[in-house]
């Protein structure tokens, strides 16, 4: 692993930790055509999220909840029919002297390529195998990614790099088609930390590995938080979030409903989404949620009629407190729940 | 019951894949199939699914040795087994509508009169509302696209499913609501089921019985260790 990665060690995991990137009220809508009814989806709605120097923050929820384009709305890669609202802060500039702070959102194109992707915020992509370019070798990309942001690094950083995401040096001559999942996966991996940016978005970097390759998939973004960085764990895996994640949000039809530490939430859920979730699970008794999730083009006027989404689909969950029909999430200590405060 | 006896099939030639593997599927019980990544399950969902040819061995569907396979494959053995995989986008025809997708089986099969009862009945089912089936893939969750791919298998009734990591990409509440579907299948129609997938809580709690797989040797038993074969680190 090359020594810039190595560099910055932090002891500090504390939750009170100054954040390296501030989501405050992210709103993210997708405008449809008139052919389409001319209707908006709305996609992301008021989400605040902290990411903090050496934690895990995991953003959990069903398919089609939100989660992905909430990553591609920090990096500027929504499509034009995008409406973006709300602020992204990213701290700690380091090519500002002074160490300033990029709004992503409003950021311009050429701010967010030459500054931001890659060296301020990594992208660990999923299915890692059609990330990557068809007709080179990982060792060109690597080599070339490496080149372009940290143009006086040691050319034989891609070895280390590589090295430090599990590859041989020679599996880095092989073309993409060449490589398993997990192999591809660990070039992503590698291909992320070149420019040792420090966040890294992780978007689903686990779907369609076996378990010993998600669990050491997930170690490794452990460890990367474990050097002082803030990672973000974008994945439906409830079990690859409880192995790494220090802290928890999750999200149901665009909105952020419950969030805090991961053993807390996991622990003792208090929004009755997050219950259901965790007795989804094989080992948790295997209960669908009943219902389905709700169309992302009929959310405002769903909300406007019940308030909280969740309870028009299930309204019956016992042991929870009843819902007081406000989607805002409120504080409650390190912890943050809507319409259902903790009883 | 679905049987394969002595399977040995691959992609480059001398390099098998799978290499003289037995497997039996019983109506009405779930098989799991367990195994790292690259050990060869998907092949032999594709063999006993009659996707692809053998280079040995034999599959046999309820008795009858199956003679010919993908076109060639007798229209009442292939419509016998259904198979769904892992990515519903691209088991999918991206022009088609949810619903053209749920009746495409039917329609092949030239069985047009029952096809709007039979789509709704089982969009129903799988919990595919009357707004999804106007929509096409790329309008709709990962989850919903899989719930219609499960139907379009279940659309012809098929005796046997082949469940192909059919949950790898889904949340824990779909995975939950899928496997519900099945095994209501499994229990109402005898139905004989292969659950493919790495996930060994799933399978656990899923199958009747659970075949691990490894390169080279295959043991077949009562949830015995993975052993030999590939470390997972090297797969």
């Amino acid at each position: 692993m090359s020594e810039t990665v190595n560099a910055t060690v932090s002891t500090a995991i504390s939750p009170r930790t100054e954040p390296l990137l501030e989501l405050d009220r992210l709103s993210v809508r997708f405008l449809l055509g008139r052919r389409r009814g001319g209707g908006e989806v709305r996609a992301v709605t008021d989400a605040s999220l902290a990411l903090r120097p050496g934690r895990v923050l995991a953003l959990v929820g069903e398919s089609g909840c939100g989660k992905s384009v909430l990553a591609s709305a920090l990096l500027g890669l929504l499509p034009a029919n995008a409406q973006v609202r709300g602020r992204a802060l990213l701290h700690r500039d380091r090519t500002v002297e002074s160490g300033g702070s990029v709004e992503l959102l409003t950021a311009p194109e050429s701010v967010l390529a030459r500054r931001v992707r890659g060296r301020l915020v990594g992208l660990v992509p999923q299915s890692a195998g059609t990330h990557l370019t068809p007709v080179r070798t990982a060792r060109a990309q690597l080599e070339e990614t490496i080149r372009r942001l940290r143009p006086r690094a040691d050319p034989a950083s891609a070895d280390e790099l590589a090295d430090w995401a599990g590859l041989r040096p020679e599996q880095l001559d092989h073309h993409p088609h060449e490589l398993s999942g997990g192999m591809a996966q660990r070039v992503a991996m590698a291909l992320a930390l070149a420019g040792d940016p420090p966040v890294v978005l992780a978007d689903e970097p686990t779907t369609g590995l076996d378990r010993p390759l998600v669990d050491r998939t997930v170690d490794q973004l452990g460890d990367i938080a474990g050097q002082g960085r803030a990672v973000l764990l974008i994945t439906h895996d409830l079990a690859a979030a409880r192995r790494v994640a220090t802290d928890v949000a999750v999200m149901y039809a665009s909105r952020i409903v419950e969030a805090g530490p991961t053993a807390e939430v996991f622990g003792e859920p208090w929004h009755p989404y997050t219950a259901g979730l965790l007795r989804a699970l094989p080992e948790g008794g295997f209960e669908p949620i009943p219902g389905h999730p709700p169309s992302l083009t009929e959310l405002e006027g769903l909300e406007r009629k019940w308030g909280c989404v969740f309870c028009q689909r299930c309204p019956e969950m016992p042991g929870f407190a009843p819902c007081t029909g406000d989607p805002e999430p409120i504080d409650h200590g390190d912890r943050r729940v809507a319409a259902h405060p903790p009883c | 019951m679905l049987s394969g006896t002595g399977l040995v099939a691959g992609y480059r030639k001398g390099t098998p894949v799978l290499n003289g593997m037995d497997i039996e599927i019983p109506a009405g019980s779930v098989v799991g199939l367990a195994g790292p990544s690259g050990c060869g399950k998907s092949t032999l969902a594709r063999v006993l699914s009659l996707l692809q040819q053998p280079w040995a061995g034999r599959v046999s569907v309820d008795g009858a040795v199956v003679t010919g396979f993908r076109h060639a494959a007798p229209r009442e053995q292939r419509t016998a087994i259904g198979l769904v995989f892992q990515q519903p986008r691209q088991a999918v025809d991206p022009r088609f509508t949810l619903w053209r997708i749920i009746a495409e089986p039917l329609h092949a099969l030239g069985r047009s009169e029952e096809l709007s009862g039979r789509v709704a009945e089982l969009a129903e089912h799988l919990g595919v509302s009357d707004e999804l089936l106007s929509r096409r893939p790329h309008e709709v969750s990962d989850g919903q696209l899989q719930r219609a791919c499960l139907a379009r298998a279940l659309a012809v009734r098929p005796r046997y499913l082949v469940c192909d990591e059919m949950t790898a990409m889904l949340d824990a509440s779909t995975t939950a609501a899928l496997v519900r579907v099945v095994d209501e299948q499994v229990r109402d129609a005898g139905t004989g089921v292969l659950a493919i997938s790495h996930d060994e809580r799933l399978l656990e709690r899923w199958a009747h019985r659970v075949v691990r797989l490894c390169p080279a040797p295959v043991w077949e038993g009562d949830r015995r260790p993975f052993r030999g074969g590939p470390t997972p680190d090297e797969v």
